[in-house]
């Protein structure tokens, strides 16, 4: 599959409102369909006014996410990301 | 929830309903204020209140099943649907206001099953308010790690060869799922068809019922 | 995710995707109608422009974790949506609390006390 596109999570943590979810910090997907641009929640839950940002629905395998815990390594997670919080990367070491 | 104060009638003469006969907790009086302070202050109205829990009361899984049975029935609109469900949803004459709805689809190889983990996100325009199950810790925690036993405690038990596709809720997008028309049904219609899609089925934690389980049913 | 040397990472309680947790709780209770009412309230007044949805979750995110065990979800709600309009300048504080002591003094049940 060369023509998916690869992204990283960003591993911050940063306190406040995000919507990136916790076990996804630092994980490698494929951008499944871009979204948006949609005002970034991060200002729009402080009553700020809101950039518009993308919004990728990033698609993770249990074997990114959980490593050898995984129920099922090749199930998938999709999470609909920020664009602010990936950037691309290559395909991820075949686990 | 228990009835003991039968006998205590409101100023209109009929028993309160049941939720209303327990000793008031600070929160609804906390609630019973902002609703007073916001009808004073011209925010809304009682009218405009009322009208807002009807709208949510008339929302249920039903809506729902009668967008996954025209799914299954026409295949433009299954098209339609997939490119953009909020619309192909509006289509078909259901106010499901400003959200943005993903259809996903399940086949022979695929399930898809949504959750969501950081709040409770769940396309209750469409369906109406979610399941409690849906909102607790124990459903949003183990969703995404092991959702073959999470749908196994659903009854739901699937193959290794069928690939699972959790959909975490996470920003804009709220998700229904559209499960596998169930076999035995060809030459039904949408509405008979509409009676097998339950509210699981669209959440991925079901699938639809047996045509069986409503054969009784004149068709 | 990374550990800083205190232990503490940053996970913040209502990000729980991956936890162990027990069975998938099966009880299901209808709703009542101050949680209707408490629902109505908060798509309306979101509607509006007074605040947001992500307005609300941030407030249930900043309540304690024993929150999400002791209160209700609209109890939760409630809470969320008062500090919400009183940020956006909605109402004060004190108008708050001099409601709800009127309220407490009309009478012991939410029937009681509410004014149809």
């Amino acid at each position: 599959m060369s023509d998916r596109r690869y992204m990283r999570v960003g591993t911050h943590m940063p306190p406040g409102h995000v919507r990136t979810p916790a076990y996804l910090r630092g994980k490698v997907g494929w951008v499944e369909r871009t979204l948006g641009p949609f005002p970034n929640p991060e200002e729009l839950a402080y009553g700020v006014t809101a950039a518009k940002l993308r919004l990728m629905r990033v698609r993770f395998t249990m074997a990114e996410v959980w490593g050898p815990d995984a129920e099922h390594p090749e199930d998938t997670i999709d999470a609909e990301i920020y664009a602010h919080w990936l950037e691309p990367t290559d395909a991820p070491h075949a686990t | 929830m228990p009835h003991d104060h039968h006998d205590h009638l409101s100023p209109s003469g009929h028993p309160f309903r049941p939720d209303d006969d327990h000793p008031l907790t600070y929160w609804q009086q906390m609630e019973i204020a902002i609703r007073e302070i916001l009808i004073e202050k011209g925010v809304t109205t009682a009218a405009e209140i009322n009208a807002q829990i009807d709208a949510m009361d008339a929302r249920s899984p039903a809506n729902g099943a009668a967008v996954v049975a025209r799914a299954w029935t026409d295949p433009t609109f299954r098209d339609d649907l997939m490119r953009d469900a909020g619309a192909a949803s509006a289509s078909m004459g259901f106010d499901i206001g400003p959200m943005k709805l993903i259809a996903v689809k399940n086949t022979a190889d695929v399930h898809n099953v949504i959750v969501c983990t950081l709040c409770s996100c769940y396309p209750r325009n469409l369906l109406g308010l979610p399941p409690d199950w849906y909102k607790s810790r124990a459903y949003r925690s183990r969703t995404v790690k092991e959702p073959r036993k999470v749908l196994a405690e659903f009854g739901v038990d699937l193959p290794d060869h069928v690939t699972v596709r959790v959909h975490d809720s996470t920003a804009d997008m709220r998700y229904i799922v559209v499960p596998v028309r169930p076999g035995g049904t060809d030459g039904w219609s949408a509405d008979q068809l509409a009676a097998l899609v339950t509210r699981d089925s669209m959440i991925g934690t079901g699938l639809p019922k047996a045509p069986e389980a409503i054969a009784q049913t004149p068709r | 995710m990374t550990h800083s040397p205190n232990g503490y990472d940053g996970r913040r309680w209502h990000d729980m995707g991956g936890d162990a947790a027990g069975p998938i709780p099966t009880e299901q209770h209808d709703f009542s109608l101050w949680e209707k009412r408490v629902d109505a309230l908060m798509v309306i007044a979101s509607s509006k422009g007074h605040f947001t949805v992500d307005g609300l979750r941030r407030v249930l995110e900043d309540m304690s974790p024993e929150s999400f065990e002791t209160m209700t979800y609209y109890e939760r709600w409630i809470a969320s949506v008062n500090q919400n309009l009183i940020e956006s300048g909605v109402y004060t504080t004190a108008e708050l609390a001099a409601r709800m002591s009127d309220i407490a003094a009309r009478g012991a049940t939410y029937g009681e006390a509410s004014h149809e």
